[in-house]
C-alpha cells in the first residue's frame, strides 16, 4: 500500500495499493489445482482400484489394457517392459489432461496462482521480463483445439460407461438393468464435463465464431448459440467439472478398496 | 461523516500521496469527493471529467489500486475506516495529479485498418445486415474508451510493452471491425505481428475493471487468437485453404 511520500512508479512483486485480498483467488486456484494435479497423479499411478463390477474409473476410462470386463484389448501387453511402471491410465490420461493444460480459462487462472504473471490484477511482477505466448514455450497453447478434438470422444466413452454402470451382473451371472449411487456419480461427471467441453472456446469458434456471417447458417447458428451458452459459464464447468471427475475417481477407487458400500437404488 | 483521501499529487518529476479529510454524505461517488477536496482545500488538483455519469470515459483513476471510474465508484462500497487512496492511471504518461497523457491510446486506433465495407446491397447505395450477425459487435461499441482495461493489462502496466501490443480496448476495436458482417478487411496478420495479440495472457483483468462490462477477454480477444490460429498455427486450417485455393 502506498504511503505518503512514496513513489508512485514504484514497481516490484506483490506490490499493490490495492486493499482487498486480491490473493485469495489465485491462493484457492494455486491449492485447489495443485491438489488435483497430486491427486491425478498418485491415482493415475496406482494401476489399481480402478474399476467395481461394472463401474470404470474415469481417469482410467477408456481402459485399453486392464481388467475384465472393462479392457477393450485384454490385459496388460506382454511386451511392457517390466522395469517400466504400468498404469492403463498412462496410455490415455495425457490426452484430457493436455485439453485442461491449454484451456483458456486454466491459462489464465494458473499463469496467475503458479507463475505470479502477475500474481493478482495491479498486483506487481516477480519478473521484468514477459514473453506471453508469442513465443516459445506458451506458443504451444495454440494447439488447444487439438486436444478439444481428442476431448470430445472421452464423452462418448464416458457415456457408454453409464450406461454400463446400469447394468449389474446377478447372482446367476446374468445382467440385470438398475442404479447404484455409483450409476448417478458416473452420469453426473459425465454432465459435468460435458458442460465444460462444450463450452469450450476453440469449439465455440470452430462451430461458427469463425463466420462473420451466421444468419446464412442456421445450424451453425444454433450450435454456436449453444456453445456460447456454456462458454458463458467456462469457469464454473471448469471447476465442477475437476471435482466431479477426481470424485468419481475417488467413489471408484473408495468401492473397490472395501471402504464404501455401494448403495443400489433400483 | 469525514473520510480521508489520500490523493496523488506530482507530475513526472515526481510526488507524492497527501492526505485530505473531507466531509462527505450519502450518495457521493468518489468524483464528488475529489470535486470537494478541489473546491475547499486544493484548487490546483489537476482531474479530468467531463459526464459525471460513467459515459465519457475521462475520469478513469485507481482507487484503493484498481483501475476504476472515480464518477462510477460509491463511497459506500468502499472502506472508509482507512483513507482511500485515489492515483492516475499508471499505464500512461502522468501530466499532472490525476491526469494522464492517453494520447498513446490515439496513435494506436490510427493504426488499426479501417471499416472497408463490401459494396452496397441496394441500389440506394445501403446495405442489409441481419440482427443476429451484428448483435456480437454490438457488445464492443459500448466502450467510452476510459481505457481503464489499458491500465490495468500487466503487458503495458507493468512490461510497457507499449510498441509491441496494442492492449485490450484495441483488439476490442479490431474485433468489432473484424467481425462486422459488412467487412472485407483482412485484420489477422497484423493481430498477430505487429498488434502483438500473442502477448495476452488471459489473465481478464481488462474484462474485470471494464466499466461498461465488455466481455474483453472471451468475446473479442479469444475469438481473435482463434482466428489467429487458423491463420497461421493450425496446419489443418492451412491445408484447407491451399486446397480451397483461398
Ligand atoms: S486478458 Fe490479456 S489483454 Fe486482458 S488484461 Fe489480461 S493480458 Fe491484458
Ligand atoms: S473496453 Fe471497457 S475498459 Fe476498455 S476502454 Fe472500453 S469501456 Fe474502458
Ligand atoms: S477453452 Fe476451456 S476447454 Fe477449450
Ligand atoms: S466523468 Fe465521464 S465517465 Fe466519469
Amino acid at each position: 500500500m502506498p504511503s505518503p511520500g512514496e513513489a508512485l512508479t514504484q514497481i516490484g512483486f506483490g506490490r499493490t495499493a490495492r486493499r482487498d485480498r486480491w490473493w485469495a483467488t489465485p491462493l484457492s486456484t494455486f491449492l485447489v489445482l495443485g491438489s488435483f494435479v497430486v491427486y491425478t497423479t498418485w491415482a493415475s499411478l496406482q494401476g489399481d482400484h480402478y474399476a467395481y463390477g461394472n463401474y470404470l474409473s474415469p481417469f482410467y476410462s477408456p481402459l485399453l489394457f486392464g481388467e475384465p470386463p472393462h479392457a477393450w484389448f485384454g490385459p496388460k501387453p506382454g511386451w511392457w517392459p517390466a522395469w517400466l511402471i504400468f498404469s492403463p491410465a498412462l496410455f490415455i490420461l495425457w490426452a484430457p489432461g493436455g485439453f485442461r493444460l491449454t484451456c483458456y480459462y486454466y491459462r489464465g487462472a494458473y499463469y496467475k496462482a503458479f507463475w505470479a504473471d502477475p500474481p493478482s490484477c495491479a498486483v506487481g511482477e516477480p519478473r521484468s521480463s514477459y514473453r506471453g505466448e508469442a513465443s516459445l514455450p506458451l506458443i504451444l497453447q495454440n494447439a488447444h483445439r487439438y486436444f478439444l478434438y481428442l476431448a470430445l470422444p472421452f464423452l462418448v466413452v464416458l457415456a457408454h460407461d453409464v450406461w454400463e454402470g446400469m447394468w449389474f451382473a446377478g447372482p446367476d451371472g446374468r445382467e440385470r438393468f438398475g442404479i447404484g449411487v455409483g450409476t448417478l456419480v458416473l452420469a453426473a461427471n459425465v454432465v459435468l464435463l460435458g458442460g465444460y467441453a462444450l463450452g469450450c472456446h476453440s469449439l465455440r469458434h470452430l462451430v461458427g465464431g469463425a463466420l462473420d456471417r451466421l444468419s446464412g447458417a442456421p445450424a451453425r447458428k444454433l450450435a454456436y448459440d449453444c456453445v456460447s451458452c456454456l462458454n458463458r459459464r467456462h469457469m464454473g464447468w471448469a471447476w465442477t467439472s475437476l471435482f466431479g471427475v477426481a470424485l468419481t475417481d475417488l467413489y471408484v477407487r473408495l468401492c473397490s478398496m472395501g471402504v464404501i458400500h455401494d448403495w443400489r437404488i433400483l | 461523516m469525514k473520510a480521508t483521501f489520500s490523493i496523488w499529487r506530482g507530475d513526472a518529476q515526481g510526488g507524492a500521496f497527501r492526505d485530505y479529510p473531507t466531509e462527505v454524505s450519502e450518495g457521493m461517488v468518489v468524483l464528488d469527493a475529489v470535486h470537494r477536496i478541489q473546491s475547499e482545500q486544493a484548487g490546483d488538483l489537476a482531474v479530468r471529467w467531463n459526464c459525471k455519469a460513467g459515459k465519457c470515459g475521462s475520469c478513469s483513476a485507481e482507487i484503493n489500486g484498481l483501475p476504476r471510474l472515480m464518477c462510477m465508484t460509491r463511497l459506500s462500497d468502499l472502506p472508509l475506516e482507512n483513507p482511500v487512496t485515489v492515483a492516475p492511471m499508471k499505464a500512461f504518461p502522468l501530466l499532472r495529479d490525476l491526469v494522464t497523457d492517453v494520447s498513446w491510446n490515439f496513435a494506436v486506433k490510427k493504426r488499426i485498418k479501417k471499416f472497408k465495407p463490401r459494396p452496397p446491397d441496394a441500389p440506394d447505395g445501403t446495405w442489409r445486415m441481419a440482427q443476429a450477425d451484428i448483435e456480437r459487435v454490438q457488445e464492443f461499441r459500448k466502450c467510452i474508451e476510459c481505457f481503464l482495461c489499458q491500465d490495468v493489462c500487466h503487458v503495458l502496466r507493468e512490461h510497457q510493452l507499449h510498441d509491441k501490443f496494442i492492449g485490450p480496448r484495441f483488439f476490442t476495436y479490431a474485433a468489432a471491425l473484424e467481425m462486422h458482417p459488412l467487412d472485407t478487411e483482412d485484420r489477422v496478420e497484423e493481430l498477430k505481428e505487429a498488434q502483438g495479440i500473442g502477448f495476452c495472457n488471459i489473465t481478464k483483468c481488462c474484462t474485470r475493471v471494464c466499466p461498461e462490462e465488455i466481455n474483453i477477454t472471451d468475446n473479442a480477444i479469444i475469438p481473435l487468437k482463434e482466428r489467429v490460429v487458423d491463420r497461421v498455427y493450425d496446419p489443418l486450417t492451412r491445408l484447407l485453404r491451399i486446397l480451397r485455393g483461398s
